[in-house]
């Protein structure tokens, strides 16, 4: 049995009569890049905001490092489920807030690029130190956590080094280049100390020069950072060369799963996705 | 950066001082009467409750009206506790003296004031907080006015006098004391504001989802903000009940929340020395110097100005905040604060310039 | 029957009331639904309305200065919203609330002005303001009157919305502002259109509420705009039929708290009422249900 550090048990989510993502059942191990694809609207996103707490699911439960993090079932299957047990009371929803997910180690970029606004480079990823403070907001007022508050700032200052972006860190974040605010949004995942990464798109809008940049930055900060990575992505290049799984969703359910490889040579998939693109 | 930052301070404290040593002169000068002493405890104390709104409107985002119900919660509760046991019978006459037979020190009492404002937020940030824009204003606007329905309701008069004026606790009578409160919480919030919080309380503001994304738990942050800024607005409560030496329920009227928005809005919203600078502007012009337009007799030359009448002034000013609403959105000072060491920079490059 | 006998007055009173706050909220519901704009100063133009009539009615006959009044009014409600609220569309959301606030402000401190801080007494209208006794109890026959101007005015301004092509627009924008823009839907025209009608309707209502509440003050627009307000969030805001029913809801059950002797709280009810349906039915009776995307 390898390692899992993360494991998606028939996920369904449902808005009104639509159904985003249908059953969906996937995992991935530490240490692995694993990429979601699949035509657009095809749930990849509602997925994600599944796992991070956004939303959730209809049915299933999601386990993080082999511990159930989010769990809902329809009344009637929660009360098989659990007959007997929770003093009688059938009902157990797991459904944590997206912060307290954050703070398990899982960490997000998003699709459209979402920093705040009016910060600095440096505020960007210093604020998302914050949830690993020990200090509380009278320590803080009144500085006495000034030791903190400086290894934070280093850690910060020593972030923006490694990724690059540290001769542009006081500058307003939205004045840097697309690319680079990318970059800047995995820099402040990076800083919440995640075991496991989530990238929404992360080569959007970027050229194929610069996805080759990419290509290579997510395999360095993999090892840099031990990280386990699952992404979003539509730029084949990036996901064949990078991946070493691939799940492929379709009209919110999963349709093949499997190496590179093997997903290539997918006749499902051809037809429903990369026979288009091919096409194209 | 650091050297800048430690100037700034130092300037900030040598012109917190300057402006105290101001006030001592002037007050041995002018008589005590002066229109300038009202404008200046006014003044301050309106600025602590513009910069405790801005904590949470500028800084966290939050879209809140309810100042004006916490800053009577906190003139009550001053009003109420520091009473002297001897000046109850006659103010609770209706009441047989009230319920509260004990009068606490003065600092205490501001104190106080400021913890059951900061606790009544808790409670009601509770239901409310979640709510988006709008929504969360209009509910503050409501509680607030709730609270002062409370606090009219002559079946708990015995606490709070019912409808009727407290009068008679300990008042201030330097325009020192306003200001040395207000100084010191105002520089409370800035600290805080410049804290690890702080800069959550902004990510918060700049993109919610990011910042619940990136760990930062929303719920309990924007309590922390409500409860912070209602305490500051509670003491800013208790400090006016001081300066008006009577303090009535119906005073506290939504009308005030607005007063205080507009003033944060002047200032512009997200700079506390903005917000500081324009509560002095807002209070100096309504109470000071637009007094001229109430003036029936004005004449230019021999013609007898006959729209000036009571009630000019309030319309001029009104027109004016529109205008500064509609032309001016950023405000006095926009998002940025005032700084000796920009300043300093911005003089050093017109130098160079000049040369 | 006994609490039927002695309450009969206090829900008289509340149905009519009702009718009044419910000609309000629709001026709030119809701009909140357009330009998701709470207009704080809507409550302010229904003081405005009373004011026209109680000075063009020392000059002029009752007949023409009521409907004079009602026509400036909705004037006014279009020249606030080109001042005050046009230039502020691509603005944040708060910029425009700050501005009705502004707005607000700047109407009551005109108003205070002209009136000279004294309370101004609005004329009494023959035949609706006369006495007239029901089951028993007297009131002026405007209480008897106002639900059925109210139901009649709602009727034609539904068909409106309904069959008109402005109506269509309203419509159109208020579901999609934007995707209504590029359809060749003229939004200003349709916003005009909307602040003109919630005017005229608060104009209305103006003068069925003064007739029987006399005394106008500067600040006597606030209270009922906010219950106006209120009755809209309760109904589910955008809806005018539950604007309509959050309305008289809200004015029967504040007339019946009186009647209960607990006057002090007859205006926080509505707060509680406000904050009860924030909390458990965030969209109100009829509101939609909104999903935050990410």
């Amino acid at each position: 049995m390898s390692d899992r550090v993360l494991e998606l048990k028939d996920i369904t989510l449902q808005f009104g009569g639509v159904v985003a993502v249908n059953s969906l059942s996937m995992h991935v191990d530490r240490g692995e890049i694993v990429s979601l694809i699949g035509p657009n609207g095809a749930g990849k996103t509602t997925a994600f905001n599944a796992i991070t707490g956004v939303y959730v699911p209809t049915n299933g439960c999601i386990l993080f490092e082999g511990k159930k993090i989010v769990e809902n079932y329809p009344h009637g299957k929660m009360k098989k489920l659990y007959a007997g047990s929770d003093n009688g009371k059938y009902t157990q929803h797991i459904e944590p807030t997206p912060d307290a997910i954050t703070k398990l180690g899982v960490a997000r970029t998003f699709q459209n690029i979402r920093l705040w606004k009016t910060q600095s480079v440096f505020d960007n990823v210093l604020i998302a130190k914050h949830l690993r403070r020990t200090s509380n907001v009278f320590t803080a007022t009144f500085r006495l956590n000034a030791a903190e508050e400086k290894k934070q700032r280093e850690e910060t200052a020593e972030l923006l080094n490694i990724l690059g972006l540290y001769s542009v860190k006081d500058q307003n974040c939205t004045t840097l280049p697309y690319g680079l605010q990318r970059r800047l949004e995995i820099a402040r995942a990076l800083a919440t100390e995640p075991k496991l990464l989530l990238l929404d798109e992360p080569a959007a809008g970027m050229n194929p020069q610069e996805t080759l940049e990419l290509t290579e930055f997510i395999g360095k900060i993999r090892d840099d950072f031990k990280l386990t990575v699952c992404m979003i992505e539509h730029h084949m290049d990036l996901v064949m060369n990078i991946s070493d799984r691939i799940y492929v969703l379709n009209f919110g359910a999963l349709i093949a799963k499997g190496t590179p490889e093997e997903i290539q040579a997918n006749p499902t998939v051809i037809a429903a996705y990369l026979g288009e693109d091919k096409n194209a | 950066m650091d050297s800048n930052k430690k100037r700034d301070l130092a300037a900030s404290v040598i012109l917190i001082a300057l402006l105290f040593l101001i006030i001592t002169v002037l007050e041995q000068l002018l008589p005590k009467t002066s229109m300038i002493f009202t404008v200046l405890k006014k003044g301050s104390i309106y600025a602590l409750v513009a910069v405790s709104m801005n904590l949470l409107n500028g800084f966290t985002g939050l879209f809140s009206l309810g100042q004006a119900g916490f800053m009577l919660l906190g003139a009550y509760t001053y009003g109420i506790l520091t009473i002297p046991v001897s000046a109850r019978a006659a103010v609770y006459q209706y009441y047989n003296g009230g319920i509260v037979q004990f009068a606490l020190p003065v600092f205490a009492a501001i104190l106080l004031a400021g913890v059951v404002a900061a606790f009544f937020a808790y409670l009601i940030g509770l239901p409310v907080l979640h709510l988006k824009s709008d929504y969360l204003a209009i509910a503050t606007l409501g509680f607030a006015e709730i609270i002062r329905a409370i606090f009219q309701w002559d079946k708990i008069g015995a606490l709070t006098n019912g409808s009727n004026l407290l009068r008679k606790f300990p008042i201030f009578h330097s325009t020192l004391f306003p200001f040395a409160v207000s100084a010191v919480c105002i520089g409370i919030i800035v600290l805080l504001i410049n804290s690890t919080y702080g800069r959550a309380f902004k990510a918060i503001r700049d993109d919610e989802v990011a910042a619940e994304a990136m760990g930062i738990n929303l719920a309990h942050h924007k309590r922390l903000a409500f409860t912070i800024s209602s305490f500051f607005a509670g003491i800013s409560g208790a400090l006016l009940a001081m300066f008006q030496t009577t303090v009535q329920a119906s005073q506290f009227k939504s009308a005030m929340t607005y007063e205080i928005l507009l003033i944060v809005v002047i200032g512009g919203v997200g700079s506390i020395t903005g917000s500081c600078i324009s509560s002095f502007l807002f209070v100096a012009c309504s109470e000071w110097w637009l007094r001229f337009l109430d003036n029936s007799d004005t004449f230019i030359g021999s013609i007898h100005l006959s729209m000036l009448r009571p009630g000019f002034r309030k319309v001029v000013f009104s027109v004016v905040i529109m205008a500064i609403v509609l032309l001016y959105q950023k405000g006095i000072m926009g998002d940025k604060e005032f700084s000796i060491s920009k300043i300093r920079e911005k003089l050093k490059k017109k130098k160079a310039e000049d040369e | 029957m006994g609490f039927f006998q002695t309450n009969l007055p206090y829900l008289l009173a509340g149905i009519s009331t009702g009718g009044q706050y419910a000609l309000i909220a629709i001026g709030y519901t119809m701009v909140y639904g357009i330009l998701r704009l709470i207009n704080f100063a809507h409550g302010d133009v229904f003081m405005c309305a009373a004011l026209m009539v109680i000075y063009s009615a020392s000059f002029l006959p009752l007949y023409i200065s009521v409907p004079l009044a009602i026509i400036a009014t909705a004037l006014l409600g279009f020249a606030i919203e080109r001042v005050a609220y046009k230039p502020l569309r691509t603005a944040p959301r708060m910029s425009a609330m700050i501005s009705a606030i502004g707005m607000s402000y700047l109407l009551q401190n005109l108003a205070l002005y002209v009136t000279g801080g004294l309370t101004k007494y609005y004329p009494p209208i023959p035949y609706i303001s006369d006495s007239i006794e029901i089951f028993g109890a007297m009131t002026k026959r405007v209480t008897v009157i106002t639900p059925i101007v109210t139901v009649v005015l709602i009727f034609a301004l539904v068909s409106i919305i309904k069959y008109t092509k402005i109506g269509i627009a309203m419509r159109a924008v208020s579901r999609d502002f934007e995707t209504a823009q590029l359809m060749g839907v003229r939004i200003n025209s349709v916003i005009s259109a909307t602040f003109v009608i919630g005017s005229l309707l608060a104009a209305v209502g103006s003068t069925l509420f003064f007739s029987n509440y006399t005394g106008v003050t500067p600040t006597v627009g606030g209270m009922p705009g906010l219950k106006a307000f209120v009755a809209a969030v309760f109904g589910g805001i955008g809806s005018i039929p539950g604007a309509v029913i959050g309305a008289f809801i809200i004015g029967i059950c504040e007339n019946l708290i009186k009647g209960l002797g607990w006057t002090t709280f007859s205006d926080a009810f509505t707060f509680v009422l406000l904050i009860i349906v924030l909390m458990f039915m965030p969209t109100g009776l009829f509101g939609e249900k909104t999903i935050d995307r990410v």
